[in-house]
């Protein structure tokens, strides 16, 4: 064999010219330190929350209703206070979310089997994969009269109207996860050698996980509307929940409770909203589905 | 006798190999008695106008699709396939694209990650084996995608207009690399492509397709000492010969 005595010079230049390719087309980013990330996140809400106090505050003082009606934001935080001195207000939430827990829980598994099926059984699928659409357009709270026929007035009618609610979103989100799989990924996984089950495994599962995750997400606030809606009219007793509390309030014209109540439900609502949301970005940003400026 | 030689030198063998989609009045002929071969080690360039059913033939090579007159042949089961597209797994890193390639070779856990990150050198891509493949430019997907394939131990290479969406610069550059990797590892490859000179600078021989349906229309022994590049005078002259004869074809389905 014939070497050429420029090979290795050529080897060596074309790895140079390779390494300086890739950094010219790698875009320097220089990130923005972490306290000044979550500075520059955190701001506009803390903002948006003063602008409401501020605008609250103004309502009060304009004499729109009287004081113990529409109480000042101070009034209520004062109430909410003492309210959380209580260790019964405690206990209401903790029912509340353990409900929302267990009840969100068996909304997964379900919507997640009846996903699972039905994107596997065409004929299943043309069967009742617009009726799952259906379902997730009815609201929950015209679920609850049956639930209640169902099950009485118990913890059983609240979980039923719970996952009614959440399950339809959670089996779309996987089933147009599966649904939208790319074919070029689906060819990619064959050429690998990836069999039946090792597709699924591999690349279909994977590839749908961003629509399940949002399908999740959707099921969470359904299962919070559904949930909230069931604590107001189904009333077990010895059990209080928020649901009650916000109805006793209204009962006992307890006026500072209804809005610390609404207050605490607003919150929880926002805190899970977040963390899904958090999940959600987290993968999108993993597979380069948003900018990382954004 | 003649003909083991011939079974062990050939990589790839189509036979009279006709493609038909759909049936009755609406049948699609894709490929007419298309017969073709390349030798052991052979880097043979597909080049024809749209409808030349390139991609089927891939197909039929690859084995995802059947043909339906004719046998294909292919002298080794691990054959890989590329496509335009990077096609990795984006919940994957880099580097786990390359062992899931392994893996489902069935290589042993303990020497995936070796044997990756191996591979990634191979292609100049070591140090981004933690990256996401979409913090990658193409041209770097692209050679991603072609350590996947090495890591399928693939010795027959079926590459579907891998460069058709970079930069002439990238595309410059990959086609040095393709090279080196080729000889290196004495690959058989079936590259298809609709840039003429691409084909004129990378094959030891050029095969021209007829469109609609396919059909083999000529072919061209590159006779080019390498190392090529693809604005020399003799790439480009040849590359004039194949144009001319394409277009010669195409303007027999304006009449």
């Amino acid at each position: 064999m014939v070497v050429r005595g420029s090979t290795v010079v050529e080897a060596a230049q074309l790895e140079a010219e390779v390494a300086g390719l890739d950094a010219l087309e790698l875009a320097a980013d220089d990130e923005p330190g972490r306290l000044a990330r979550v500075w520059a996140s955190l701001w506009p809400k803390l903002a948006a929350v003063v602008l409401f106090f501020g605008v609250w505050q103004l309502l009060v003082w304009t004499g729109w209703k009287e004081e113990y009606i529409l109480p000042s934001p101070f009034t209520v935080m004062a109430n909410f206070g003492s309210e959380a001195s209580d260790s019964e207000f405690w206990d209401a939430i903790v029912r509340t979310m353990q409900r929302a827990v267990v009840g969100y829980a068996l909304a997964v598994a379900v919507g997640s089997a009846i996903g699972a099926v039905v994107s596997r059984v065409s004929l299943l699928r043309r069967a009742v994969g617009s009726m799952i659409t259906g379902l997730q357009t009815m609201p929950s709270i015209a679920w609850l009269p049956l639930a209640v026929v169902l099950f009485t007035l118990s913890e059983r009618a609240i979980m039923f109207v719970v996952i009614l609610g959440a399950a339809p979103s959670i089996a779309n989100g996987l089933i147009t996860g599966i649904d939208h799989v790319p074919p070029l990924l689906l060819r990619s996984g064959k050429m690998l050698g990836a069999g039946r089950l090792g597709l699924y495994r591999h690349v279909i599962l994977p590839a749908s996980l961003p629509a399940y995750v949002h399908g999740l997400k959707q099921g969470w606030a359904f299962a919070w509307r559904s949930l909230m809606a069931g604590e107001l009219l189904v009333i077990v007793a010895g059990h209080p929940s928020i649901g009650t509390k916000l109805q006793y309030s209204r009962d006992f014209s307890d006026y500072p409770g209804l809005y610390s109540w609404m207050i605490v439900i607003f919150v929880l609502g926002v805190v899970a909203d977040s963390l899904f949301g958090k999940v959600d970005s987290a993968i999108r940003r993993r597979w380069g589905l948003i900018d990382s400026a954004s | 006798m003649l003909d083991t030689r011939k079974e062990a030198t050939t990589a790839v063998s189509v036979q009279g190999v006709s493609k038909v989609f759909g049936r009755g009045a609406h049948a699609v002929v894709a490929l007419d008695k298309v017969s073709l071969e390349v030798q052991r080690g052979e880097f043979v360039c597909l080049v024809g106008a749209s409808g030349c059913g390139k991609s089927t033939l891939l197909n039929l090579v690859a084995g995802l699709e059947r043909p339906s007159v004719g046998t294909v042949t292919v002298g080794s089961d691990r054959t890989a396939l590329l496509f335009q597209e990077a096609a990795l797994f984006p919940w994957l890193t880099v580097g786990a694209n390359v062992e899931l390639a392994l893996r489902l070779r069935d290589v042993a856990r303990n020497e995936r990650r070796d044997r990756a990150m191996e591979l990634l050198d191979l292609v100049h891509l070591g140090d981004f084996f933690k990256h996401r493949p979409h913090e990658l430019s193409g041209g770097m997907r692209q050679r991603v995608a072609l350590a996947r394939a090495l890591a399928q131990e693939a010795d027959v290479l079926l590459m579907d207009e891998p460069f058709g969406a970079l930069d002439a610069m990238t595309r410059d550059i990959l086609h040095d690399e393709l090279e080196r990797i080729w000889r290196e590892r004495e690959l058989s490859v079936l590259f298809v492509t609709h840039n003429v000179r691409e084909a004129a600078r990378l094959g030891d021989r050029v095969i021209v397709l007829t469109s609609r349906p396919g059909r083999v229309a000529d072919e061209f022994t590159v006779d080019i000492e390498r190392p090529r590049r693809i604005d020399s005078p003799p790439v480009s002259g040849l590359a004039a010969r194949i144009t001319d004869r394409l277009r010669e074809e195409v303007a027999s389905h304006g009449r």
